[in-house]
């Protein structure tokens, strides 16, 4: 109470909650990912394998990425092909 | 029943050494038999805190390639008789730390001593995971301040899973020990509160270490703090986390200088 009230007259917002919280959400999301294999690193080399079976791409033009948000997140897979990339498609069987 | 016991917290700078130095000297204070072995390979610094850093002859990679035996590379404190210290290299690189080799030296040390306080370096490498590798109970020393937590965080995760006793389904004892701890900034709202941590955290608190002074005075003499000022409020608070280890059922508080009618009235003046 008068922690607050002391808050309120000097106009200033306390920080360790806004720290509390950030820890919180962070160390939730490391926890759960301790001791998994690296999601994103599994995700490139499958999709870099399924794309090669079909166009020549250079392996380190395929980025991809995850954006946490707070209600969803996004996974953002951006794979660079080349222009000509008819002519130097791979025979499918 | 000796005890192996790790100082560790990820993060460097959080008081490691100056918490292995104090606790080492607490348990030697009240009659146990205790020996601080610095695992910071390459970067020692336990000599200096505790003093001791013109008397290191042999170390403890020395020790662990056969080089030299146990008992000359223990050094006697020249205060507590009860207190030993096996200095780190300053030379080698910590991949000299062999598991085989680390494993034997603690279990010399189990048999000569009460207590085995392994000091780690920062970090989560070879040299951190040899330090907890064969501990029966840890103290993460924590600050009040996110990266901190963090790392405690991550170093909690470790010593669950990459000990010893956790491999073999058995626990780690681990407790949060506080330093730096100021009380006036965490009931204004600026610094974490105890209740936050130990709830983040979800570990038994063995500890309040307040900001103070006397912590650098006391690694500027070379002298734990615990020895230097006794009546100062870290050595209290360390005296208290040191019975808490021996089963001792201590009230928890963060002790406070005991300050004079003058210092009061020139710290109002000042404030």
């Amino acid at each position: 109470m008068s922690m607050g009230l002391l808050r309120l007259l000097r106009g200033k917002k306390a920080s360790a909650p806004v720290a509390r919280e950030r820890l919180q959400i962070l160390l939730a999301h490391e926890r759960g990912m301790r001791g998994q294999p690296d999601l994103l690193g599994v995700l490139r080399e499958e999709i870099l394998a399924v794309v090669s079976k079909h166009v020549k791409l250079d392996p380190t033009k395929v980025i991809v990425r995850l954006e946490r948000g707070d209600e969803v997140s996004t996974l953002e897979v951006d794979i660079e092909v080349p222009n000509d990339f008819e002519r130097k498609r791979v025979a499918v069987a | 029943m000796s005890k192996v016991l790790v100082v560790t917290s990820g993060k460097g700078g959080v008081g490691k050494t100056t918490t292995t130095a104090a606790l080492g000297a607490a348990l030697a204070q009240r009659g146990d038999k205790v020996v601080v072995v610095d695992f910071d390979v390459g970067l020692r610094n336990l000599d200096l805190v505790m003093g001791a850093e013109r008397r290191v002859v042999f170390d403890l990679i020395n020790v662990v390639q056969g080089v030299a035996k146990l008992p000359q590379a223990l050094i006697r404190d020249k205060r507590l008789e009860n207190l030993w210290l096996l200095p780190a290299s300053q030379t080698r690189d910590k991949d000299a730390l062999t598991e085989e080799g680390v494993g034997s030296v603690i279990s010399d040390l189990r048999s000569r001593f009460d207590w085995v306080i392994c000091d780690s370096p920062a970090g989560i490498e070879r040299g951190a995971s040899m330090a907890m590798r064969f501990a029966d109970e840890a103290v993460i020393v924590t600050n009040p301040e996110v990266s901190s937590v963090r790392d405690s965080d991550r170093i909690i995760g470790m010593l669950d899973s990459k000990t010893v006793r956790a491999e073999r389904g058995e626990r780690v004892e681990k407790h949060i020990l506080i330093t730096r701890y100021d009380p006036a900034r965490a009931s204004r709202g600026e610094m974490l509160t105890i209740d936050d941590i130990l709830e983040i955290l979800a570990t038994p608190l063995l500890g309040i270490i307040p900001e103070s002074q006397d912590v650098l005075k006391a690694s500027n003499v070379g002298t734990p703090v615990t020895l230097s000022n006794a009546d100062g409020a870290p050595a209290r608070a360390y005296m208290d986390a040191a019975k808490r280890l021996c089963g001792e059922n201590i009230r928890m508080s963060v002790p406070s200088e005991k300050k004079g009618f003058m210092d009061r009235l020139l710290r109002r003046r000042a404030a």
